[in-house]
């Protein structure tokens, strides 16, 4: 893959307010797959008493790591947003943990790319969370016919 | 008629109770502080409210909100919601005092098992508002469904179904 792509694609990320607000990282990125890692961090705390992550909090990561896949697939969408995403959130992530979200762009059609996402935090036998989702793909440079 | 329910109650002790309740549910947890997400309460009704924030865009070309952020919304009004019409009947019923409930003494939130959104339009940079409905509700599993918009009740600009795992009393 073009190492402008996966600058832009970086860049691109790097821009968006609220990846910023959130600290999220790229941890890599490649063909139609984008890694991205959530800090633990006690302000995202969604129950108190443990220290447990919101949910909220997880599936903007997921959300995020799943679009940047979809604008790295080689079909080249010039842009994507969300039309439906679905978390199943299979237990709680550890206190102090950061998530690790790896997603990849498994299909794109001209207008609906499908993606995947996995969440784990350290121990990646068992993920915290798994997601499934369609997004929509706007004309790109590569995608316009 | 128990009497918590009694009709001399006064009305701004009525009311002091059931805020007191909800703000203690809502500043308990940091994440929805961190997002800035407040409640509007008439009677037993809530109405979540996301005020606007530069930090909450997730598409700084057209501007949109963050996807994430929208779920992130969607799921806390839902989460409230079913914690919210739990302690109701305790709190009315005289069951609970809610002067005792503190951030670090509250009743266990419901934990999220799924969480589904559809989006149906980009969220505009305004407020938003999110309006959850409990369809069901066991003792162990509950279903709920919200809807958010931001200029007209009626333009949903998404809605959610999610299922919760209710904590054990």
């Amino acid at each position: 893959m073009k190492v402008d792509k996966l600058k832009i694609a970086r860049q691109f990320m790097e821009a968006i307010p609220h990846v910023r607000a959130l600290g999220i990282e790229v941890v890599e990125l490649a063909e139609a797959r984008a890694v991205l890692a959530l800090p633990y961090d006690l302000r995202f705390v969604g129950d108190p008493q443990t220290g447990v992550l919101h949910g909220g909090v997880v599936f903007t990561l997921m959300d995020s790591a799943a679009g940047t896949a979809v604008i790295l697939h080689p079909a080249g969408p010039g842009g994507t947003a969300t039309m439906d995403l679905r978390v199943d959130y299979m237990r709680a992530a550890t206190p102090g943990q950061r998530i690790v979200a790896d997603a990849v762009c498994y299909h794109v059609t001209r207008s609906v790319a499908f993606i995947r996402v996995t969440a784990c935090d350290d121990d990646t036998a068992r993920p915290v969370a798994v997601a499934t989702g369609a997004f929509t793909v706007e004309p790109g440079m590569e995608g316009r016919s | 008629m128990t009497p918590r329910q009694s009709r001399r109650e006064p009305v701004q002790q009525i009311k002091l109770r059931r805020d007191t309740a909800l703000r203690a549910l809502v500043q308990g947890v940091p994440y929805i502080q961190f997002l800035g997400v407040q409640f509007d309460r008439r009677g037993d009704e809530l109405t979540a409210v996301l005020p606007y924030d530069d930090s909450l865009i997730g598409n700084p070309v057209l501007p949109a909100l963050h996807g994430g952020v929208t779920a992130a919304f969607l799921e806390t009004a839902a989460i409230i919601e079913l914690a919210w019409s739990a302690l109701w009947e305790e709190m009315e019923t005289g069951k609970l005092d809610p002067t005792t409930l503190h951030p670090t003494h509250l009743p266990q939130l419901p934990r999220t098992i799924d969480f589904t959104v559809d989006y149906l339009r980009s969220g505009l940079p305004r407020d938003a508002y999110a309006r959850a409905r409990v369809n069901r509700s066991g003792r162990r599993y509950a279903s709920v469904h919200v809807e958010a918009w931001q200029d007209n009740r009626a333009r949903l600009f998404a809605q959610a179904t999610g299922h919760f795992l209710m904590p054990q009393r």
